[in-house]
């Protein structure tokens, strides 16, 4: 009597578990989101609306998630990854967890330094890490460079965030690109000789200690400044392109590739196409007060606003391939 | 021993088998994730920690090992002194502290560690108005700080040392004291030494779940800038792309909490902390003096207001400033959250209770060394246990997998056990084991060998003994034990966060979203919802507490 209630139990208890896999329709897709929630909902609401397609989702960072993907093999249910950086998407194909999309939409959208050279993976929007400084003590003619802020005229006058931040892991490892290890480490030691304050935890912290006079120069992503311009309007800090005439501002991505073993890689496929086109990018980048990666969509009016800026040409898979050695040369020059 | 008695224990000895097999299945989900990650360690990354020792290591434990103690030491007093206080002696506002001394534990460390730098650090209101006032705020202390980050977590995690030394004092009962003093001991000197050391036990437990806490914890470390053997695990994996290195690294991290039970299992290795008591006859409190009392109130009040009020005032203007966000879907973050809370609070706590139970009846060296280790996984960053929690589920869903497909073919069901809520409970087991069993361990302690022998020579054993001795003696023990994790639960993202099925968004989770890009503001809104409902639990231990009191 009561093995007979056990085996019920447990037999129903499979049955839930499976139901998760069991509802496999053809007319759904699963994503795994390193972007948050209420940056990327909206999205898939819009796509369900226009397409009838289901999308279901988990939202994490891309570290565990891509552990996830990778212990699931070619059971996992998922069949995209979206993630906020490149060298998340780098390492996730890497890793063989990502396939080749060959799409012409996707290579006529996406311009190319902005997507894998073998086409695994694609960015979707731009975030763009420049540097800002405070309207009342810097003129923007003092600034050039990201490399000029480890200039002693600097000192005691730099915020920075802290380097555990994958976007400041990406910026050097760009640098590293540009000029090898031993000038970026020189540069790196420069920064942190000129720091005003210990390394913050995130931008807008280093927006607001520039506004309070802490320090007068940092480096930000853009939509952090967009953030704060909406709650503080009269905040005395401004953006400035660095490296205009030379290799031009450090761009990252958030993106997407379809994963390997995707059950419904075709349909993963559409989803991405969709993405790269004119309404979506727009909502996609606009949500977060990023750039388009399609050069032709339009910009949100808050974006628009801090004009034009040429973008380092440099693919941002670099970025990725480069990541470890950023990160351990910013443990040798002291930048926490 | 009677005849009866002596049959009785004989027919424990046959079952023997039989509850340490219970309790090693028991365990199997809280090892399983350490197992992971002691398999790791077979395959170092030698460049990775080549670099590590020279540049990483010797900072990060010196500031680890600091941060710890730190928290320890100033946790311990914070949370033992209050606890005297309130079940001890009496003082304005006495009855309304007893319960709202323990809502800090509501508030994550992480979120507490937000509002502090936000308000304190250079561009907060605070030292703006110094600014203002006094020209200059350079000679504030630095808040981003090791200082600044020990100070925020003893704030988050004393209620653990306050919850368990306060029932150790309400069991031990007052008149322990009063026998000491009646054998010649003034009232201070009876306190600190009969009181205090007969409370070892569960002021050491509290303090063992606040280290461990402390070692666990990024989110707070992080945001005032503190180097932690955590951010290196977390820099290991994440930027060295190493997750080996960072296994390893948690690896290490166990060590480290392994000596440290050994070392306290040694320091009171003979101890007897077993006490007769009689609660009908309890005598009453200790009348301080009005000097003491008005100290006493002010004390309560200003760790009250510093970890409690001030912070959910501030979350709750954020709250308010972000007020659109609130929608329907919360009805669905909340009862989500206290389900999955509830739920882990039953499970974990009927598993501590199994085994501290068992430890007590039939205790061997190896069954306490094996519930030991299995209760490590309080001390290892969340992430990292997460990760140890999916690899093994994932590896026994495959398993079943292949099987359905050897059965069905392409037609066979999927399955996904990762993704269900018994997969999210079981993560919740390798976490927060420790947090139900050491209240209870320590509980049981209390409870005289005379007790059982007692009711075993009157006829009462097995499941009667349980029943009507053991389980009576321990409510408030299981009702603290419950409280905690109920309270963790609540609180817990990375697990959460990689095995709950799609869709199933708790407001930890809400948290998570809003956090992840810096939208600090925007998590407040979950952040209160947090607190206001682990004012459930805490509502119902103070009614609890009050009868047993």
């Amino acid at each position: 009597m009561r093995f007979q209630r056990l085996k019920a139990v447990f037999v129903a208890a499979l049955f839930v578990a499976g139901l998760n896999g069991c509802s496999e329709r053809s007319n759904e897709i699963v994503v795994y989101s390193a972007r948050n929630e209420q940056l990327i909902k909206p999205v898939f609401d819009r796509y369900t609306a226009e397409t009838s397609v289901q999308i279901r989702f988990v939202t994490d960072d891309a570290g565990p998630l891509i552990e996830r993907l990778a212990a699931e093999g070619e059971n996992s249910p998922a069949d995209v990854l979206l993630t906020v950086d490149a060298g998340e998407l780098w390492h996730a194909a890497e890793r063989g967890l990502l396939r080749p999309i060959d799409s012409e939409i996707l290579a006529a959208n996406i311009p190319e330094t902005l997507r894998d050279p073998q086409n695994r993976w694609f960015g979707f929007s731009v975030r763009a890490r420049t540097i800002v400084y405070s309207t009342e003590r810097v003129k923007p003619e003092e600034l050039s460079t990201y490399e000029a802020l480890a200039e002693p005229r600097w000192k005691g006058k730099l915020c920075l965030r802290t380097s555990k931040k994958v976007y400041n892991q990406s910026l050097v490892a760009m640098l590293i690109a540009q000029h090898g290890e031993e000038q970026t480490e020189k540069i790196v030691r420069g920064w942190v000789e000129n720091l005003a304050t210990d390394v913050f935890s995130n931008d807008t912290q280093v927006m607001e200690a520039i506004a309070a006079g802490q320090c007068d120069v940092g480096i930000v992503n853009t939509y952090y400044y967009g953030r704060l311009l909406r709650d503080k309007p009269d905040i005395p800090v401004k953006i400035f392109w660095p490296d205009q005439e030379g290799s031009g501002v450090h761009v990252n991505v958030s993106g997407a590739g379809v994963t390997a073993h995707a059950p419904r890689a075709e349909a993963a496929k559409k989803f991405l196409e969709w993405l790269s086109q004119d309404e979506s990018q727009a909502m996609f980048a606009g949500l977060n007060l990023e750039y388009p990666a399609n050069p032709n969509v339009k910009r949100d009016p808050i974006v628009e606003a801090w004009g034009e800026f040429k973008a380092n040409p440099i693919n941002v898979a670099k970025a990725g391939e480069l990541q470890a050695a950023a990160v351990k040369l910013m443990d040798r020059a002291g930048y926490r | 021993m009677s005849k009866h008695g002596a049959s009785a224990l004989a027919t424990h000895h046959k079952l023997r088998l039989t509850p340490s097999v219970v309790a090693l299945v028991l365990c199997i989900p809280a090892l399983a994730p350490l197992l992971v990650i002691a398999y790791a360690s077979f395959s170092p990354d030698t460049e990775v920690w080549k670099h590590l020792s020279q540049y990483v290591l010797p900072e990060v434990t010196a500031n680890t090992l600091l941060l710890v103690a730190q928290v320890a030491l100033l946790s311990g007093v914070l949370g033992t002194a209050l606890a005297w206080l309130t079940a001890m002696c009496e003082f304005p506002g006495r009855r309304f502290f007893e319960w709202a001394l323990l809502l800090p534990l509501a508030v994550p460390a992480y979120v507490l560690a937000f509002v502090a730098v936000g308000f304190l650090d250079y561009a907060g209101p605070f030292q703006t108005l110094l600014r203002e006032v006094f020209g200059s705020s350079s000679w504030f202390p630095r808040i981003r700080s090791l200082g600044g980050a020990a100070f925020v977590l003893s704030l988050a995690t004393y209620p653990y040392v306050y919850l368990l030394a306060r029932s150790a004092f309400l069991t031990q009962g007052r008149r322990a004291l009063e026998a000491a003093q009646s054998l010649g001991y003034g009232r201070v000197a009876a306190s600190w030494k009969v009181a205090l050391p007969m409370a070892r036990p569960w002021i050491f437990a509290g303090i063992a779940l606040t280290a461990m806490e402390t070692l666990a914890d990024f989110g707070a470390v992080y945001i005032f800038n503190v180097r932690t053997f955590t951010t290196a695990i977390y820099g290991a994996w994440f930027g060295m792309r190493s997750v080996n290195t960072a296994l390893q690294l948690a690896g290490v991290l166990m060590l480290f909490v392994l000596a440290a039970f050994v070392l306290e299992r040694r320091s009171r290795a003979n101890a007897n902390f077993a006490l007769a008591r009689d609660v009908s006859r309890e005598s009453p409190r200790l009348v301080l003096s009005p000097v003491m009392r008005r100290f006493a109130c002010a004390f309560a009040a200003t760790v009250f207001a510093i970890a409690f009020v001030l912070p959910v005032i501030q979350l709750a203007i954020w709250a308010y400033e972000n007020i659109g966000d609130l929608d329907v879907r919360y009805i669905g973050f909340v009862s989500r959250s206290l389900l999955l809370a509830a739920s882990a609070a039953a499970v974990i706590v009927a598993a501590g209770f199994v085994l501290a139970y068992m430890l007590r009846r039939f205790p061997s060296k190896l069954s306490h060394a094996v519930i030991r280790v299995a209760t490590m996984g309080y001390a290892i960053p969340g992430t990292v246990l997460a990760v140890g929690v999916l690899v093994p589920i994932i590896y026994l869903n495959n398993t079943f997998q292949d099987l359905l497909r050897d059965w069905f073919g392409d037609g066979a069901p999927l399955l996904m056990f990762q993704g269900t809520l018994v997969a999210v409970l079981l993560g919740y087991m390798a976490r927060f084991l420790a947090v139900g069993f050491n209240p209870i361990e320590s509980g049981l302690q209390r409870i005289t060998r005379s007790v059982d022998e007692a009711a075993i020579s009157l006829g009462v054993s097995g499941t009667a003994l349980l029943r009507q001795i053991h389980l009576p003696l321990l409510r408030t023990s299981l009702a603290t034990a419950a409280t905690l994790v109920f309270v963790d639960v609540m609180k817990e993202m990375p697990i959460t966060l990689i095995v709950r099925p799609f869709g199933w968004d708790t407001l930890a989770i809400r948290v998570f979203e809003m956090t992840a890009e810096g939208e600090w503001q925007r998590a407040a809104l979950p952040a209160v919802a947090i607190v206001l409902a682990g004012l459930i639990p805490v509502a119902l231990l103070t009614r609890r507490g009050a009868h047993v009191a």
